[in-house]
């Protein structure tokens, strides 16, 4: 897990005010759902992102929110194509297998979700994905065609055609589509994963069917 | 204002100096923190009024009173204390015998989700300052007669490391509290790089949360096995040379009907073979909503016979404070939702 990698920036995109997509080659193989360890000097601060991009993809994607105040998103968001950033090996076991499975996420927890979709075929899959606006609600354009009719988007700020209004837990609560007999992937803040965690146990579904990951 | 408490020594040199004042100033000031019980700073006596001025114009000592206190029928203490930022963390205070143990939090909420976890259920509200997490100890009224600090309250130590660490100095440093690190456990789930950074910077004892040693298991209980898996933790640990004064102990929740098995016992002496180490058996507490439940005493007293079987030092905590909510977060989960 330690920094053993350097690489240029080959894109650093704001992709929505705050949020931001940060590219360099792939030089390592790695399964959708492993993190990295990053930062922008050897021995400087450094935090866990989940991999974005497919596993076949020639860059390595990550998302990732400025936070005001932060050590290390502010000093990211400064980065240009062709500055250096250090990074572990892959690593972590949110592994994201096979077959039918209910995925929920929030803000930039979409990103093992994505890595996955972009990694290859994916079948009987559901994806509820929420966050305060349309706008965050990142890869939306890149999701719907592959998953259509088994993506719900969940806008909690905004009103939006073809979207919930409301928290992804407001969604769920209702939502006549739970199989309780498939695993169920869970990523994004702790209020979020503890908060829909309770909600897929009070519906029948058993907790050793459902994995989180978590931020920290 | 600025707080004062919570301060290195070295903290306070430099804000002494940028107020014109000579460096020893700083260590009066630590001895009235954290040696004395006072509660201003106009009561730094041996300090000049004109600089106890100086001082009060820019700082404050930071020091709060617990906002409430719960007491168990078994003694047990539970104190709510307001952070600077307006939310609330707790203290349990835990008298055994000579024993007087004060388990103090170093986050509001926490972020790692943890399905046994009340604190879990408020999500992740902000980081305690050194001094926040200090307040909890130098403003108990039992302080006093405290013999031993465990960081097991609310929130991940290891999440808050830089706080935790300042902490820890204060509270083992000759101008500080002068306790014994021998005293002090800290205790983790086990996020590596961080764990690493404390055995190599501080002296006190470390506690690990294992609660199942298996993967899977583990992983259902416990999402930062995705990251941080437990066999890396004991990897870490075990090429720590950590000494013969130091303790490593892992905390064992047991759940009813799901992790005191043999093929547990088994795994458990496989997985902690070369590990000097002890492990703590805890009887799970009931927190609302959750799939778990509670084992009974024969089934505690069995996997403890079975574990100490196989060689490994055990024990049983004994559940304290149960009849006022001593489980972590459930006393600040309600004076939230109160306010």
């Amino acid at each position: 897990m330690d920094l053993t990698r350097r690489s240029a920036v080959r894109f650093n995109r704001e992709i929505a005010p705050g949020a931001y997509l940060l590219g360099f080659p792939r030089v390592f193989e790695f399964q959708p759902g492993q993190v990295i360890k990053l930062g922008t000097a050897p021995l400087g601060e450094t935090r866990l992102y989940s991999i974005a991009s497919g596993n076949r993809q020639k860059e390595v994607e990550i998302l990732y929110s400025v936070k005001p105040g932060g050590y290390l998103t502010p000093a990211l968001a400064r980065l240009r194509p062709g500055d250096h950033i250090f990074y572990s090996d892959p690593f972590g076991s949110f592994h994201l297998q096979d077959g039918p499975a209910f995925w929920v996420a929030t803000g930039t927890g979409i990103a093992p979700f994505v890595s996955r979709l972009r990694s290859g075929k994916v079948e009987g899959v559901r994806l509820v994905y929420g966050n305060r606006s349309q706008d965050r609600l990142f890869f939306h354009r890149d999701i719907l065609p592959i998953l259509q009719g088994r993506y719900f988007p969940c806008t909690s700020r905004e009103q939006s055609p073809g979207m919930f209004h409301g928290r992804v837990t407001g969604f769920l609560r209702d939502f006549p589509g739970l199989d309780t007999h498939i695993p169920c992937f869970l990523c994004g803040s702790a209020e979020m994963v503890v908060d829909v965690r309770d909600l897929l146990i009070e519906r029948g579904v058993p907790y050793g069917r459902i994995f989180a990951e978590i931020f920290f | 204002m600025e707080p004062l408490f919570g301060k290195t020594l070295k903290q306070l040199e430099d804000s002494v100096r940028a107020l014109g004042m000579p460096a020893y100033t700083a260590a009066q000031i630590a001895d009235w923190l954290y040696r004395k019980d006072i509660t201003g700073i106009g009561q730094m006596t041996n300090l000049s009024l004109a600089r106890r001025e100086v001082l009060a114009g820019k700082y404050e000592t930071g020091l709060s009173e617990p906002l409430r206190v719960e007491t168990s029928t078994d003694g047990t203490k539970k104190y709510l204390f307001r952070s600077r930022q307006g939310q609330f963390v707790e203290a349990a205070y835990i008298p055994e015998g000579k024993r007087k143990t004060l388990c103090v939090s170093s986050q509001v909420g926490c972020k790692m989700g943890c399905l046994f976890c009340m604190t879990g259920k408020q999500g992740f509200q902000g980081q305690l300052s050194p001094g926040e997490i200090l307040n909890q100890v130098r403003s108990l009224p039992e302080r006093h007669e405290l013999t031993n600090i465990v960081y097991m309250g609310m929130g991940e130590p290891f999440d808050n490391l830089d706080a935790v660490l300042q902490s820890l100095e204060i509270l083992t440093a000759p101008y500080g509290f002068a306790m014994s690190p021998r005293r002090i456990t800290v205790s983790t789930i086990g996020i590596i790089p961080a764990m690493k950074t404390f055995l190599e910077n501080s002296q006190c004892h470390l506690a690990v949360s294992l609660h199942s040693p298996f993967e899977d298991e583990r992983r259902r209980l416990m999402p930062i096995e995705h990251v941080y898996s437990l066999r890396e933790v004991l990897q870490a640990i075990r090429d720590f040379p950590l000494g013969k004064q130091r303790r490593i102990s892992f905390e064992y929740i047991v759940f009813r009907d799901l992790n005191h098995h043999q093929r547990h016992v088994n795994e458990l002496a496989r997985l902690l073979n070369g590990i000097r180490c002890r492990i703590n058996l805890l009887r799970f507490h009931p927190i609302p909503g959750t799939p778990l439940a509670s084992p009974g005493e024969d089934v505690m007293q069995q996997f403890q016979a079975a574990l100490e079987k196989k060689g490994l030092v055990t024990t049983i905590r004994r559940s304290r404070g149960e009849d006022i909510k001593a489980a972590c977060g459930l006393l600040s989960t309600m004076e939230a939702g109160r306010q």
